[in-house]
């Protein structure tokens, strides 16, 4: 028997047998349905995920260093960095001087404050300390006017620099150029909107942020800020001879003792890679593994249908074998028709999950993402669950006695 | 030469404990072109008799050789290729698939064989011109009467062109007038050099073949030629004509 002819008579008899048991095989579709949808939507999350940390993950730079008091991301027991001194506007000098492998050196501040223009009040704006290098360092583009100078930094002068989400929200109609804002009380002229930066991890919206010189911090917003040192690293393959040569900078002029450890910590972008392979990667496996529970579960109900629909069949089984089917034809035969059925149950899972997919991604700040990858897994991963379901009771049916068979009512 | 040369044939069954011998030794030699019935009481051994003719089960002793080809020690696969090529089967209760229409069942065969769909359709079409189903080619088993089915069944056994047509109790589940009809086509059938094995215990359906032998107890008791066998045939309906054989 020719396998064009076998594959086409096992799928007209899969569909006969679908179509007279139309509620049976739904139900029991129903299952591998629910198994693909939630593969596809967990494949189009990880998708989704890996896409905004990619995109995230490229604010901070491959190449800059954060000098700060605690450590991004830490293991350990919060007490060993709480009596950490914190890292002081000389220790950002003493740096700049100093280190020989970096292109720029800024200290930086942060916090959270109000901003109001008129009677439009913005809460909880990231207030960033910054001076002349920073904008090449966080690698920023002007939308609008400039960015600090020296003379600003050094003569403290109260000037800033909007985010995008700021600069709209305060100033749909107008230029927000030379306009007076008052930046947690203190009034401070815009010189410069940046370009939309995004979210950062889908959550912190990064545009919601003034500038304004690093050198005023400590007069109007915090008095004794902690300061970070951003660091851009002069040649991005020897970032680690850098970090070595921040480390005994710093450990010089923090003068701490040989032997003990830095009482501070040198951060980059690195760690949230790595953070992010270990997390979603077991992330991900831990989700294919439960979505994956789910298509088991519907693989089960699909080997107990075909179990019965084989002990339904046995005498249709037995007039095939009677007119020369092979036991390789009604194999075929059995196979063909769990994965018909788990076919049909993934391009409906699929059908579900597209919309769904969509919605996602546009009515909540997370980015799902379907691909033609994820289209063909769940596909394969649909006609394999019917084939490895199918294959006993299709085994069963194959190794019928045709004289058994046919005398089965 | 004989179609069919079997000698000392036995089939063994185990039954828990017990060991059945529903076969103890036939031997039997069948010509081509011969109509013959065979005969017995259930429990007899003419079912198993006729397992082993139709290659569906292995005998557990003895030699069968059909068309000089010995199937005793031949493998599955080998058995379904005989099966599919040298029998065509007539059961009792018609064994049509129920959700395919008369013309996907007589070509199921040809799929089987490998033949090319469209000469499959041509080949079955003809099979049903000639028992007469010409205009129901596409009704399904449970839209035709039970005669009909059992043409259909027929159409399906002459498709291949088998050596030998086996029927089992082709008219036990038909009323008395069609059976009559049934047993005009395998009349028909039989004239036009068919090689027919009809397997029953009505003895007015086995006088209708040339030959009948008689089975009891796993044995050959009786291998006689009928009475002239000229009840209902001239009352029959028109003769049906056999596809190109």
């Amino acid at each position: 028997m020719r396998l064009r002819d076998e594959i086409r008579e096992s799928t007209r008899i899969a569909w006969e047998s679908l179509r007279s048991n139309k509620l049976r095989s739904g139900l029991t579709t129903l299952g591998v349905v629910i198994g693909i949808v939630t593969v596809t939507l967990m494949g189009t999350a990880i998708n989704g995920i890996n896409a905004s940390f990619r995109q995230s993950i490229s604010t901070l730079g491959a190449d800059v260093l954060f000098v700060e008091r605690f450590p991004w991301m830490a293991f350990e027991d919060w007490r060993v960095f709480r009596n950490r001194r914190e890292i002081t506007m000389q220790d950002a000098r003493e740096v700049e001087r100093l280190l020989t492998t970096a292109v720029a050196v800024a200290p930086q501040a942060n916090d959270n404050g109000p901003v109001i223009y008129n009677h439009r009040r913005a809460r909880g704006v990231w207030i960033t300390g910054n001076t002349e290098k920073s904008l090449m360092i966080r690698g920023l583009s002007m939308a609008q006017g400039r960015w600090l100078t020296s003379t600003d930094v050094s003569a403290a002068r109260p000037v800033c620099i909007l985010g995008s989400y700021l600069a709209e929200g305060f100033f749909p109609h107008e230029s927000p150029l030379g306009k007076k804002v008052r930046v947690n009380d203190a009034n401070y002229e815009v010189i410069g909107v940046i370009e939309k930066l995004g979210n950062f991890f889908g959550g912190w919206n990064q545009d919601n942020q003034v500038i304004i010189p690093v050198t005023r911090f400590p007069q109007d917003i915090r008095p004794r800020p902690d300061y970070s040192i951003a660091i851009k690293a002069a040649n991005p393959a020897m970032l680690p001879e850098t970090i070595e040569e921040v480390r005994s900078i710093l450990r010089r002029i923090r003068r701490v003792e040989p032997g003990r450890p830095d009482d501070f910590a040198i951060n980059q972008q690195d760690v949230f890679v790595k953070f992010f392979m270990v997390f979603g990667g077991t992330i991900g496996l831990v989700g294919f593994f439960i979505t994956g529970l789910s298509l088991i579960v519907g693989g089960i109900g699909i080997m107990n249908i075909m179990f019965v629909s084989v002990a339904e069949r046995t005498k249709e089984i037995g007039v095939r074998k009677a007119l020369g089917a092979k036991r390789r034809t009604i194999l075929v035969q059995f196979l063909i028709e769990a994965a018909t059925i788990t076919l049909g149950a993934g391009l409906l899972g699929l059908g579900i999950a597209w919309p769904v997919t969509l919605a996602i991604d546009r009515f909540t700040s997370f980015a799902a993402q379907m691909s033609w990858w994820i289209v063909a897994l769940a596909l394969f991963v649909s006609v394999a669950t019917g084939v490895v379901a199918g294959f006993i009771p299709a085994l069963r049916a194959s190794r019928m006695n045709p004289v058994d068979a046919l005398r089965a009512d | 030469m004989s179609l069919i040369r079997i000698r000392g044939l036995a089939r063994r069954y185990q039954m828990g404990a017990d060991t059945v011998h529903a076969l103890r030794g036939v031997s039997l030699d069948i010509a081509r072109g011969e109509y013959l019935a065979i005969m017995g009481p259930s429990g007899s051994g003419k079912s198993t008799l006729m397992n082993l003719l139709g290659c569906l089960d292995s005998p557990s002793e003895g030699s069968y050789e059909l068309n000089g080809k010995d199937v005793a020690r031949m493998t599955d696969n080998e058995l379904a290729n005989i099966r599919n090529g040298e029998i065509g089967f007539v059961f009792q209760s018609f064994n049509l698939l129920p959700r395919s229409d008369a013309l996907h069942n007589v070509e199921l065969p040809l799929v089987y064989a490998g033949v090319p769909r469209t000469q499959r359709r041509i080949r079955a079409q003809e099979a049903l011109d000639a028992v007469g189903l010409k205009d129901r080619v596409h009704h399904r088993p449970n839209e035709l009467s039970g005669g009909q089915r059992q043409r259909v069944a027929i159409a399906r056994a002459l498709i291949n062109r088998p050596s030998i047509i086996l029927a089992d109790e082709p008219t036990g589940n038909l009323d008395s007038k069609t059976g009559t009809e049934i047993l005009a086509l395998f009349e028909a059938l039989s004239r036009r050099g068919n090689t027919i094995i009809v397997v029953t215990h009505e003895e007015e359906v086995a006088q209708q073949a040339r030959r009948i032998v008689r089975i009891r107890d796993g044995l050959i008791a009786a291998d006689e030629p009928t009475r002239a066998h000229a009840v209902g045939i001239e009352s029959a309906p028109p003769v049906i004509h056999p596809p190109s054989a």
